[in-house]
Order: structure tokens, then C-alpha cells, then sequence
């Protein structure tokens, strides 16, 4: 066996290795195929063995051949052993291979779950390493969600290494499991601050990305990537963030105000012109975003073009693209800035690189004029003769048609200029885009009623010059123009002057050699010429002249007759025999010209691009349902006969029957209406690039044969479009003369203020009239078209499923899926533990988004929650072994996290809007605000007792933070924020409030209509506060209903936030209330009855943080009050003074009542049960919108909408004990009045009195 | 994101090419691949100027309007990224440059035929800094701290087992044929040492 072993590795050493592999391929060019078929043989020889030193050679052999484009999808099984080696070099091996080769459909790759897992736990950080890097590669949607936990945890692995890339891979784990995205979210922001560089880096990479696809979830990060990019120096950080908010900016217009002004330093700081260009092409997001009209953003703006302007100059081709690109966006939102530049974009134009001239061609479009755009596609046109490759050239000629034809011909003045711009272009040989201009062509001559005799001259020319577009294979592209002139020639045949010449032109046997659709519509309007030349013929009194033509007709048809295409068959053997009889009648000397024209009666208008999509679908039709049974089996072989058709363009069919009948004719007329309506040739066509772009491949291997152009291509007989520019110039010479003459007066007044421009010349764009009335006509729209234009996104889309709102708390069920045997696992880093518990003070987060700045206070405050956690997981753990004591607890839990929700995310949202409003707070409207918030305050006691202490202190505070680092900016200004809500609120309530998901809980049951944005609402108040400290608390906003615990008692807690107001420390902050018989402070167990409660954190100067506390309340009919002390010792540099200060909590009524919906059967049942006593409250004076009024009463009592009619509302509210509250509430005029029902009468009248109090202050 | 990158040479022969990215959001199959991607990227990259700017607009052949190629050309190398909106164009220059001098660090100056023969030591380098599309590391210094930390890594554990085998792969490596003996990368030109003849 040992022997076995040794032979085994000297035979490794002579085994073939990558290198032996490599250099054999090299070797062996001309039997490369054979060398390699005999080493995949030896692969799989080796693959046999069980030496993993042997499979991880053949495997890294198979991993070069994979790339060389061998498939060697039949060794991922082995390739999975490799990975599972615990030797690193060869898990190395491994996990390269799976990288290149496995992929979603790799059946393999579910055998890995527990592999990877193994890795990624492993101790040597290289392991882990390597996992993750082949993870990201072939994670699918189940490993995602199997090792999404995992991953998380390492998102905290104590080496940065690890942690940046458990960050990065992240992302691919929300885009196969999208259900982790929220759970993860509030760690992936936490390592945002990460202190190691690159791990920021990494989480800002992946924020970006995210916050591309979905921006509107991330805004709320708007503050924090704001102070990244102050702070940060790293440029790859900068670039990202700084593009981030280019996509973050459309959304929220205020962002981009505050941005201009860093990013405007940044651009003149730094000397990276990767960030440079970054930061230019932010600010023009944030210009495009703002609305215009903001005189200081002229400045903005000029300083962008100078930049592009510096980068287009450059001499490196790199920034002269991307100067170009960023210039192409300010185009669109300020034209005028870039158009003083023309010269250097129309420089760029003879730039000998491609893409540099394709992108400035893109900026020319939007550099016309009325007033040059002769000029520019002058100058283009050049460019097209000069142009030597067809795919520069192509692209030249849809830019020219996309300039001439932008925004409806917008800056087109003389369409005959126009027509015999496109009628040039058709001498380009081997385009492509010969149907692009044939749409154009149809189009202006549809739409410019003025132009059709010009258009249907120029069009009759082309078709007598047919051979010159068609002699050539190779011009076949061109050849699609006929089309339009034979239409044109047709449709609009009373403009031409000899109609005559034209069909016989249309009838040529060469005809026959074009392609079959341009054939159908040459014999469909060779028969509405012959109508037209019938009737001019039969004007005359040589009725021999109509029988000639009849007889040409006869003659040329059957040519079409025989055409293998079914299309022009079918046509021209209706039209041949249409002609017979028209013969036959004509002999008969029977006038028909009429009849014969009448088959074409009728006006075109063009359609809107999308009023096939809009029209509605009628009532009762469903599009989905069968008309007829679904055909049998049998019947299948019919279907393919009719394929064939439906490949045949049926937008060219206008099937016509020779029945002369009036009133088939009538019908048919009609059918002809309708299908030209649907037919989607008759609509302007949009000049879609995408189709440019998917026939660009292969385009080059069209052999270009040189055409010996001795034969002038030109036309002969065509104007010039040279011509026009000339003509054109004459014209407003002439015109402006005209002008002058009329308002010379009123000129010389304005030519003294407008200066220069006038004298120079050129005349403003208004003063150019076009040459013809041009009278576009506008297009149809089916009647009640669909207002919605819902150009869907894309639903295969994998970013779709991450549009997720990440401001929302964690539900349970949302929990990443974590392995329940957890015990039986490898060791862990001691900080898996906390993590599923810390994902859940996440939930509470209505209070903790607020101090997302102080991760300090926030790990310890984690910490003892974790403890608490812990403890209920263990409990959780206990309920499965059929232990339901602790069943309240859990729901109690449950019901928090519903009344969480919006104070959470009304806090978040008004956060960031109060970052973003820049309205400075002047230092004394904060004061007042300060003071008039501690008159405010509930408590006339404590504020009387602490106001003489703190008025004359709070100036000095104010100083001090304001010259306090921006570190705290954010801190004093959510502070501002509090109070100046407070101040408004001030106004509606001199009570203290309670939060509650009551205002949420009212818009969902009972607002249905919402008339008026609810004013905001918060329920912090003032508890205390002196020069050192201030308390703020939001009285019980969670009551928990335990009665299973305490009989007959219940809890409410309160949430208190310490606010440090001095530039010292403040620690060992002990808070302690003096218990009633009635309520009583919960304290740990053992502890007395008159200990304090420690305050989990300590606080940094201007600092704030939350605590909250449990009180054990026996009866809730009457409201209380408890007094309480802080003690804490405030410590700076070198001394320590013990502080302390009283305050009062007030308990109402209303803070013992929870939220608690009600369906409107029960209500009715409720008050029919008669166990309810009666009371009621009038509220006079109350002149605020009734839906304002309810959510009031929602928000601060704690009340649900059951129903609501007009102005009257029934609402409904349970107390922690079970007691029922019903109110009916009426408004009329300004009376409020409440007629209310409980089966507890005192706690009833405390209740109202508590909700008239609050109105009172209205 | 970083879609794909791609090593070609001169001749358009693969030389490096990570795979997933391309098949995954390209619906790229291996045949497609050979048969389209590389010798148009290809024929996009080698028509062009040695001084023209980097970026090419793909249009369908990578998958739409947000997506560029942004390449770079060493000596007989080109370097080709293809990369969406959301990268920066000229970061990613920086990238590639960043990219070719730690290769050149690691590999001693290095060549094409390094390139040839250690695909495998290539893909890890790379793994130091993108990973699953994403920019990863833009330190060079830190990525050659952390690459040389795990070859240190593999010697240890090829131990004294894999002495023999390193000897015999080194003398394998003498008889290198076609090793040419002046190579230039952008800047960097390149000496190689004139190896002693073992035939």
C-alpha cells in the first residue's frame, strides 16, 4: 500500500501538468483538435484515480481547455470533489474550475451547499477567500437562500479581507434571492462606516448598484453617502457615490441643490479627471433634474461646458469621447450652453476616430436650428460623400434624417429642400436605410399637404430613373425608395403632370426584377394612376386615348400575373381583370372614369405611432378566451399554409375585388380606412436606432464590390438640394427686408437693447417663416384612447424583484432562513451568535433610525437587547416542546412591530426631508422654539421647576453646538427638526401624546378619499431637561397586554430620549421613579423597590440617545403621575460633578388604550350588547379638515376608523384590560361632537376630556 | 458591473476570459462565443488606431446601449473589459492599468507567454480584484500582499512532497521554444534573461 503511494506520486511527477498541457497545444498546431481529444482521454484516465493531487491537475488542465472552448461539463462532479479538498492549493484548483464552468443549469452545484458552508466557516481567512470568489460566480437562487445567513455573518468576520468580500458578494445573493435584500439591508449600511477602506468600498459599490436599478428605496441614504463623499478621499468611492447620486437626484430635486455646491469644489479640486468627469456629469443630473429658471445654476452649467470643453480639447482621444458624451446630456435640458461650442463639435467631425465622430454627429442633432440647419446638413452630406466605411456612412444618413425630422419637422422651413435632400441621399449605394427614407419621404409627403405636387414631381423623376437605383445587386437596399415614389406617384396622382409617362414608367418589364412588396405596390398604383389618367382622358373627346391606355394595362399586367410572389399575383390578376371590364365598358362608350376613381376615394390622415395600442378593449370582449372551440389535432396540417401568409408583411395587402357594386364599395372603402389605420406604414415612422444597431454585425462581411460609377449617379433632371441653401438665403434676405421695412421703428428700439446680435445679421429664430404654409397634419388617435402609455419594464428584469422598501421594519417571517441545528455546527465567530437577534432591534427601529450616527450607544443598548433576545429565543425554543406560557409574550411582540411601522418610516421620510430643506434654522427661532416646547411641555410642574434653570442657559447651549464640528451637524438639526415639530404642534395639543400606528391604522380603514396631506405628527415630549442634559419622552408608546403574567396588571413602556446638551461627557445616568401604589417602575429582579435604573449608554457631547422603561400599572381608569429623578455625573477634561434632575411622567388615560381594528358587524354588535355606558363631549371652534381631525384622534388616543360616512366617523379602541371604546364622531359647521360608549364610565370621561384637551388648543 | 473580461492577443487567440457573467447575462453559449463574440470583439478592437480612445459602443453584440467595451492594447495583449453604465469609463482604465502592473510585479515582467502557461496564477490575481463583476481591490500593493500570501500558502503545504515535482516542471520549463526576448508593454519594456540551453 505504501509502495502504492510512492508510485503514485513519482508517476504524478511525470504526469502532465498545465504547463506540459499548454506547451503540447503549442506543439501540436496542426492536429491540435487530435492532440487534444487524446489529453482529454488522459484527463479522465487521471480523473479516475484517487489521488486528489491527480484530479486537481486534471482539473486545472480541464479548467484551460474549458477556456479554450472544450466542453468539459462532464467533469463537474469531479470538479466538486476538487473544491471539497482540504488542502488549500487544491480547493483553489477547485473552486476556479467551478467559477468557469458551472452555471445556473449545473445540476452539480446543489451538492456543494454544505462544501461551501464548510469553507466559508473555515479558520484560514484564504478558504473563505477563495469560497466566496467562486460563490460569486455560480451562486444560484438556492444556494443564495441556503447561504445568504452564512454570508451575513461574515459581512462582520473580524478581517477586513473577508468582510469586503462577503460585502461585494452580497449583491449577487439579493439579485438570486431577493427575499434577503431587507433582512441584510441594515447591516450592508452599517458597513458603510466600515474603518477599513476597502470594505467601505465594497458596500458602497454594492449600495450603487442596488440603488441604480431602484433608486426611490435608497433615498433615505441620501444624508449618509453625502457625508461619505465629504469625507472620503478614495476616489473609487467618490466616482461611485457620486454617480449614485446621478441616479439618486431625478427623484428628489432638493438633493441635487445641495449637491451642487460640493461637487462644484470637487470639480475644481481635484486633479483626477476620472472624478472630474464624474462630478460634471452629476451636476448636469442635478441641472436636468432641477427645474430651469434658478438664475445661479447659469454658472453651474457654463462651468460644466468649460470642463467638457478642456476634456474635448485634450488631446487624449479617451476624454475627447467622454467630454463629448457628458456634452450630449447638457443638450438636451440647455441647448443654448452647448451651442455656442458648434465649432469644436463640428471640428470633432473630421476627427479621425469613429466613435469620436459618432458622438459628436449625436450632439449635432441637437444643435439645429431653423436657422442653420441648411448649413449643418450641408456640411453632412459632404461628409457622406466623403465617408469611406457603409457603416460611418449609414450612421451618417439616419442623423441626418433624425436632424431633419426631429420633433415634427420642427426645424425644417423649406420642405422642397427637404425632399430633394432625401432624394440625394438615395444615390448612396449600398445603404441599408433605403426604407428609412422611404418612410420619410411617405411621411412629409402625407403630412405637408403643401409639398405633394413638388414631392409627386420628384417622385415621378425617380421612378423613370428606376434603373439607375436598381441596376446594381448591391444597391438593393436603395431600392425600398421606389416603393414610397410609387406610392406617392399613386396616392396623390392628381399632381402629376404626366401621368401618363409615370405609368408606363411604373410598368416596365424591368420592374419585375425588384423585390415582391415593392412589385405589389407598383401594380396597386399603376391602377390608381390608370384611374386617374382615365378620367383626364375621358375629359377629353378622343375616347381612343382611354382605350390605349386600358390596353396598356392589359398588356403589362399579366407580366405581374406570373410573379411568383402571391402578393403582387393576386393583385394584378384583380386588377387585369378590373381593366377587361373596364375595356369591355369602354367599348360600350360608357363614361367609367368615375366608377374607376371612386375605388380610391377617400382622404389619408396619418396615425399616431401608438393609437393601435390605445384603443380600448370594448366591454365583454375577452382577447383570451376562445372564439371558437380550439381547434382539433387534425386540423393542425391547415396551420401551416397560413404561417406562410402571416410571414407575408400582411401590412402590404390591400386585398380588392372588382365588384363595382355601390354599396360593396362603400363597405370596401370603409375596410380600406380601417386597415390603412391599422397598417402601420401609414404611421410616422420613429427612427428607431435599436434596428440600426441589430443589423451591425456582419454588416462588414458584405463584400463591397466598387461599382465603376461612370454612369453620374445623379439623377439627371433633379434640383440640386445645393440650390435651396441659396434659394433659401434669398428668401429671408428678401423676407427680413420686408420685415424691416414694417417695423423699423419698433426694430431700432430693440436693436439698442439686444446689441451686437442684430447687426451681425443672422435673424432670430422666430423671425423665419417657413417657405411653404406648412400645415402638418396632426395625428389620429382612436376615440377614448387609453391615456396610459406603459412602456413596462422589461419583467425578465432579475433587478425588478430588489425593488424592495428597505425602510420598512422587519417582519418575522422575513427572517433569512437560518439551519435549525445549529448546535451540531462547527464553531463560530462569537458574533454569528448576535445575529439573527441583532437583525431584530432592527424592527424597533422607529427609534433607533434616529441615532443610526451613534453606533457607540447603539452596540451597547444592542447588547443588553441581545440579552433580552436571547432569552426569548430560548423561550421560543421551550414553546416548541408544547410550552404556551409564553405564547402572549411572542404576540405582544407581533403587535409592537405592527404599531411600529409608521412612526418609523414617517420619522425616516421627514428625516430626510428635513436634511434635504435647506432652510437654515436661525440660532433664536431654535431658542424660541427650545422654550416655547418647554411651555408646551405636559407637565406644568417640571417645566416650572426646571424652566427658571434652563431659560437662561439655553442661549449659551445654543452657541456652543453650533460651533460644534458638522460632525454633529445632523445630530442639531434632527433636534431642530424635533422642535420645530413640536412648535407646530404646539398649536393643536398642550398635552403630552402618545405615538401609536393609529394614523396609519385610520388611513387604511376609514380615509378612503385623501383630501390633504396630514399635517406631522410626533409624540415626543418635552420631560425634563436643565443645561446639562435634556428628556424628551414618548409615553408609553408600546403597551403590552401580558395578562397572562400579572393578573390583572398590565405594562406600559416608556421610551425616553437623553439628550446631552453641555460639551461634557455624561455617564453613569441612573433614572428612577418614585412608585405609586398604582404604577410601578419594573426593576431587575433583586433589586429594591427605591433603586434606579441604570441607563444602558453614556453620552458624548451632543449626543442623543433612547432608553426605554417598564412600568407595571394596576388600574388604567385614571391618568397619573409619577416624579422621578436623574442622577449622572458629568465629566470633562478635568473634573467630575454629580448631577441630577426631576422630572414627572404623566400617565393618561389614552396611553393605555391600543390600537385595535374593528370591523364594522362587530362594532354594531358591540353597541347593540347594551353593557355600554353612555357619555358624550362637544368640541366648538374645531376648523380642521375632518380627515385631519380623525387621524388626530388615531394618532394620539389610539383609535381606529371603523367606518366613516361624509362626516361622521365611528371609532373603536380597546384598553390593555379589555375595556371597550367606541366613539361616534359628527362634524358639523365647527362643532365636534363626540358621543362616546365603554363599559367603563371614569375611564370613558378621562378619555374625553383628554381628547377635548387636545382639540382645545385648535 | 464588470459583464466579462477578456484577454485576447493580436491574433484574436483567447488568452484569459471569465465566463459566467457572459453566459448568464448575454445568454452567451459556449459555441456562440467562439462563433461571435470573440471574433467580432475582435474585429471591433484590432481595426482601430493605436490612438484612439478606448471605449467602443457594442450595441447587440454585448447586450444593448449600456453596455461598453473599454479595452486596452499591450504589446501583442489586449485587455478588454466590457462593462455597464455604471462604471466609471475612465476608472476602469485605471483598472486595467492597475491590472497589467500587478501581473508584471507578479510574474517578474511579464509576457504573453506567462499569460499562456499560468492561466490559473492570472484568474487568482484577477479574483484579488474583481470579484462577481465588482471592483474588488484597487490597491496594487494590498492585491499582491494578499496573491502572495496563498502561493506562500501552497508551498507550505506542497512541502517536501512537492519539491521533486517543482524540479522536474523547472526543468520543463527550460525548453521553451519560441520564448522571445524583448517584450514592451506600454512602458514597461521587458529584458528576458537569456536562459541557459538544457538541449
Amino acid at each position: 500500500m505504501a509502495l502504492k503511494i510512492v508510485k503514485g506520486s513519482i508517476d504524478r511527477m511525470f504526469d502532465k501538468n498545465l504547463q506540459d498541457l499548454v506547451r503540447g497545444i503549442r506543439n501540436h498546431k496542426e492536429d491540435e483538435a487530435k492532440y487534444i481529444s487524446t489529453c482529454i482521454d488522459e484527463i479522465k484516465q487521471e480523473l479516475k484515480q484517487d489521488n486528489i493531487a491527480v484530479k486537481a491537475n486534471a482539473v486545472c488542465k480541464l479548467t484551460y481547455l474549458q477556456m479554450l472552448g472544450y466542453d468539459v461539463s462532464w467533469a463537474a462532479f469531479n470538479i466538486v470533489e476538487v473544491m471539497s479538498s482540504s488542502k488549500f492549493t487544491y480547493k483553489r484548483i477547485g473552486y476556479l474550475a467551478a467559477s468557469q464552468c458551472f452555471h445556473e443549469s449545473t445540476d452539480v452545484i446543489m451538492l456543494t451547499t454544505n462544501q461551501i458552508r464548510k469553507d466559508l466557516s473555515s479558520p484560514n481567512q484564504y478558504d473563505t477567500g477563495v469560497a466566496l470568489t467562486g460563490l460569486s460566480c455560480f451562486v444560484t437562487p438556492d444556494l443564495a437562500r441556503d447561504l445568504a445567513n452564512d454570508i451575513m455573518t461574515l459581512m462582520s468576520h473580524t478581517k477586513p479581507y473577508i468582510r469586503k468580500k462577503a460585502v461585494l458578494i452580497m449583491y449577487k445573493v439579493f439579485l438570486k434571492y431577493p427575499e434577503s435584500l431587507r433582512p441584510a439591508f441594515p447591516r450592508l449600511k452599517e458597513k458603510l462606516e466600515d474603518p477599513d477602506p476597502g470594505v467601505q468600498s465594497a458596500a458602497v459599490n454594492v449600495i450603487c448598484e442596488l440603488a441604480r436599478r431602484n433608486p426611490k428605496n435608497y433615498l433615505s441614504l441620501a444624508p449618509l453617502f453625502f457625508k461619505l463623499m465629504t469625507s472620503s478621499t478614495n476616489n473609487w468611492v467618490l466616482i461611485k457615490i457620486i454617480k449614485l447620486f446621478g441616479a439618486l437626484t431625478p427623484l428628489e430635486p432638493r438633493l441635487g441643490k445641495k449637491l451642487i455646491e460640493p461637487l462644484t469644489n470637487l470639480i475644481h479640486s481635484t486633479s483626477a479627471m476620472s472624478l472630474l468627469y464624474e462630478c460634471v456629469n452629476t451636476v448636469i443630473a442635478v441641472l436636468i433634474s432641477l427645474s430651469s429658471g434658478m438664475p445661479n445654476h447659469s454658472a453651474s452649467i457654463q462651468l460644466c461646458v468649460q470642463k467638457l470643453r478642456i476634456l474635448i480639447e485634450d488631446s487624449d482621444q479617451n476624454l475627447k469621447y467622454l467630454g463629448l458624451l457628458a456634452m450630449s446630456k447638457i443638450l438636451k435640458t440647455h441647448p443654448k450652453s452647448v451651442q455656442s461650442h458648434k465649432d469644436l463639435i463640428l471640428q470633432c467631425l473630421d476627427d479621425k476616430d469613429e466613435s469620436i465622430r459618432l458622438r459628436a454627429l449625436d450632439l449635432l442633432y441637437g444643435m439645429v436650428s431653423k436657422k442653420n440647419l441648411m448649413e449643418i446638413v450641408k456640411k453632412l452630406m459632404l461628409h457622406v460623400d466623403k465617408a469611406e466605411g457603409t457603416t460611418y456612412r449609414d450612421e451618417l444618413l439616419t442623423k441626418i434624417i433624425d436632424i431633419c425630422s426631429q420633433s415634427n419637422y420642427q426645424y425644417i422651413t423649406n420642405f422642397e429642400w427637404y425632399i430633394s435632400i432625401l432624394v440625394e441621399l438615395t444615390r448612396l449605394e449600398g445603404t441599408r436605410h433605403g426604407h428609412l427614407i422611404a418612410s420619410q419621404m411617405l411621411d412629409v409627403a402625407i403630412r405637408v399637404k403643401a409639398i405633394r405636387g413638388f414631392a409627386v414631381a420628384q417622385m415621378a423623376t425617380l421612378l423613370d430613373n428606376a434603373h439607375l437605383l436598381t441596376g446594381n445587386m448591391q444597391r438593393m437596399g436603395i431600392c425600398e425608395v421606389l416603393y414610397a415614389a410609387a406610392w406617392i406617384c399613386g396616392e396623390f396622382s392628381e399632381h402629376l403632370e404626366n401621368p401618363m409617362q409615370t405609368l408606363e414608367a411604373m410598368l416596365r418589364p424591368k420592374v419585375a426584377t425588384l423585390p415582391g412588396h415593392i412589385q405589389a405596390v407598383y401594380v396597386q398604383n399603376a391602377a390608381k394612376l390608370f384611374a386617374t389618367v382615365l378620367k383626364s382622358q375621358e375629359g377629353n373627346t378622343d375616347s381612343t386615348a382611354a382605350q390605349e391606355t386600358s390596353q396598356l394595362m392589359i398588356d403589362r399586367l399579366p407580366l405581374f400575373v406570373q410573379s411568383a410572389n402571391l402578393e403582387v399575383q393576386e393583385r394584378a390578376s384583380c386588377i387585369l381583370q378590373l381593366v377587361k371590364y373596364i375595356q369591355k365598358l369602354q367599348q360600350k362608350d360608357v363614361e367609367v372614369a368615375e366608377e374607376v376613381s371612386a375605388l380610391f376615394a377617400g382622404e389619408l390622415n396619418p396615425v399616431a405611432p401608438k393609437a393601435q395600442k390605445k384603443v380600448p378593449v370594448p366591454e365583454g370582449l375577452d382577447l383570451d378566451s376562445w372564439i371558437n372551440e380550439p381547434p382539433s389535432e387534425s386540423e393542425s396540417e391547415d396551420e401551416q399554409p397560413k404561417a406562410i401568409f402571416a410571414k407575408e408583411e400582411p401590412k402590404h395587402s390591400r386585398p380588392r375585388r372588382e365588384e363595382v357594386d355601390e354599396k360593396e364599395l362603400a363597405k370596401r372603402r370603409e375596410a380600406r380606412k380601417q386597415e390603412q389605420a391599422n397598417n402601420p406604414f401609414y404611421i410616422k415612422a420613429s427612427p428607431s436606432s435599436q434596428k440600426v444597431y441589430q443589423e451591425a454585425p456582419g454588416v462588414e462581411h458584405i463584400p463591397v464590390v466598387q461599382i465603376d460609377l461612370s454612369v453620374p449617379l445623379k439623377v439627371p433632371g433633379l434640383p440640386m438640394s445645393d440650390q435651396y441653401v441659396k434659394l433659401e438665403e434669398e428668401r429671408r434676405q428678401k423676407e427680413r427686408a420686408e420685415k424691416k421695412k414694417k417695423e423699423k421703428k419698433k426694430r431700432k428700439e430693440k436693436r439698442s437693447g439686444r446689441g451686437k446680435k442684430h447687426d451681425s445679421g443672422p435673424e432670430s429664430e422666430e423671425d423665419i417663416t417657413p417657405a411653404h404654409q406648412v400645415d402638418i397634419v396632426t395625428e389620429e388617435m382612436p376615440e377614448n384612447a387609453l391615456p396610459s402609455d406603459d412602456d413596462d419594464k422589461d419583467p425578465n428584469d432579475p433587478h425588478k424583484a430588489l425593488d424592495i422598501d428597505l425602510d420598512k421594519p422587519l417582519a418575522d417571517s422575513e427572517k433569512l432562513p437560518v439551519r435549525s441545528h445549529r448546535a451540531a455546527e462547527a464553531p463560530k465567530s462569537p458574533t454569528e451568535d448576535g445575529d439573527a437577534t441583532s437583525q431584530e432591534p432592527k424592527k424597533k427601529s422607529s427609534k433607533e433610525k434616529r441615532e443610526k450616527k451613534k453606533d457607540k450607544d447603539r452596540d451597547r443598548k444592542s447588547k443588553e437587547e441581545k440579552k433580552k433576545k436571547k432569552h426569548k429565543h430560548e423561550e421560543k425554543g421551550e414553546d416548541l416542546l408544547g410550552g404556551e406560557a409564553e405564547e402572549p409574550v411572542v404576540q405582544s411582540e407581533e403587535t409592537n412591530e405592527v404599531a411600529a411601522p409608521p412612526t418609523s418610516t414617517s420619522a425616516e421620510v421627514s428625516d430626510l426631508d428635513f436634511w434635504l430643506s435647506n432652510a437654515p434654522v436661525p440660532s433664536n427661532t431654535q431658542e424660541t422654539a427650545t422654550v416655547a416646547a418647554a411651555e408646551a411641555a405636559p407637565m406644568p410642574e417640571a417645566t416650572s421647576g426646571i424652566a427658571p434653570d434652563s431659560e437662561p442657559d439655553e442661549p449659551k447651549d445654543t452657541e456652543m453646538e453650533e460651533t460644534k464640528s458638522s460632525k454633529h451637524k445632523k445630530k442639531k438639526q434632527k433636534k431642530e427638526k424635533e422642535e420645530k415639530e413640536k412648535k407646530k404642534k404646539k398649536k393643536h395639543h398642550h398635552h403630552h401624546h402618545h405615538s401609536d400606528g393609529g394614523g396609519e391604522e385610520a388611513v387604511q380603514n376609514g380615509t378612503v378619499e385623501e383630501e390633504e396631506p396630514l399635517p406631522p405628527m410626533s409624540n415626543y415630549c418635552l420631560l425634563a431637561e436643565n443645561s446639562y442634559v435634556k428628556m424628551m419622552m414618548e409615553d408609553a408608546d408600546e403597551v403590552y397586554d401580558i395578562q397572562g403574567n400579572l393578573q390583572d396588571g398590565s405594562q406600559v413602556v416608556v421610551s425616553v430620549i437623553f439628550e446631552n446638551k453641555c460639551d461634557s461627557f455624561l455617564k453613569s445616568m441612573e433614572f428612577n421613579v418614585l412608585d405609586s401604589l398604582n404604577s410601578k417602575l419594573q426593576r431587575p429582579e433583586g433589586s429594591g423597590p427605591h433603586d434606579g435604573l441604570t441607563v444602558p449608554f453614556q453620552l458624548p457631547p451632543g449626543v442623543s440617545n433612547e432608553a426605554r422603561f417598564v412600568f407595571t400599572v394596576q388600574s388604567i381608569i385614571m391618568p397619573q403621575k409619577l416624579k422621578g429623578t436623574l442622577t449622572f455625573i458629568v465629566k470633562n477634561e478635568d473634573s467630575s460633578t454629580h448631577e441630577k434632575l426631576d422630572f414627572k411622567l404623566h400617565f393618561t388615560c389614552t396611553s393605555y388604550l391600543i390600537t385595535t381594528p374593528c370591523y364594522s358587524d362587530a362594532f354594531a354588535k358591540l353597541l347593540e350588547s347594551g353593557d355600554l355606558k353612555c357619555s358624550s363631549v362637544r368640541l366648538e371652534g374645531v376648523n380642521m379638515p375632518f380627515h385631519h381631525l380623525l387621524a388626530r384622534i388615531c394618532f394620539h388616543h389610539h383609535f381606529s376608523v371603523v367606518e366613516r360616512i361624509d362626516s361622521c366617523a365611528s371609532m373603536y379602541s380597546r384598553s390593555i384590560q379589555g375595556h371597550h371604546v367606541c366613539l361616534l364622531v359628527k362634524v358639523s359647521a365647527q362643532t365636534v361632537s363626540i358621543d362616546a360608549k365603554c363599559d367603563e364610565p371614569t375611564l370613558l370621561g378621562n378619555v374625553l376630556d383628554e381628547i377635548k384637551q387636545t382639540f382645545s388648543q385648535c | 458591473m464588470i459583464k466579462a473580461i477578456l484577454i485576447f492577443n493580436n491574433h484574436g487567440k483567447p488568452r484569459l476570459r471569465t465566463n459566467n457573467t457572459l453566459f448568464t447575462l448575454f445568454s452567451l453559449s459556449n459555441n456562440l462565443f467562439f462563433s461571435h463574440f470573440l471574433p467580432e470583439t475582435f474585429h471591433l478592437v484590432s481595426k482601430r488606431d493605436e490612438n484612439v480612445c478606448n471605449f467602443l459602443e457594442g450595441g447587440m453584440l454585448i447586450g444593448g446601449s449600456d453596455y461598453k467595451l473599454i479595452y486596452r492594447h499591450y504589446a501583442t495583449l489586449y485587455f478588454v473589459f466590457c462593462v455597464d453604465s455604471s462604471e466609471s469609463e475612465l476608472g476602469i482604465l485605471d483598472l486595467i492599468q492597475v491590472f497589467v502592473e500587478t501581473l508584471d510585479k507578479c510574474f517578474e515582467n511579464v509576457c504573453e507567454l506567462d499569460l499562456i502557461f499560468h492561466v490559473d496564477k492570472v484568474h487568482n490575481i484577477l479574483a484579488e480584484m474583481v470579484m462577481g463583476g465588482m471592483v474588488l481591490e484597487t490597491n496594487m500593493n494590498e492585491i499582491i500582499t494578499q496573491v502572495d500570501a496563498q502561493n506562500k500558502m501552497e508551498k507550505s503545504e506542497a512541502g517536501i512532497a512537492g519539491a521533486p515535482a517543482r524540479a522536474v516542471s523547472a526543468v520543463k520549463n527550460m525548453n521553451l521554444p519560441e520564448m522571445p526576448r524583448n517584450i514592451n508593454i506600454g512602458d514597461i519594456s521587458i529584458k528576458v534573461p537569456n536562459l541557459p540551453s538544457f538541449k
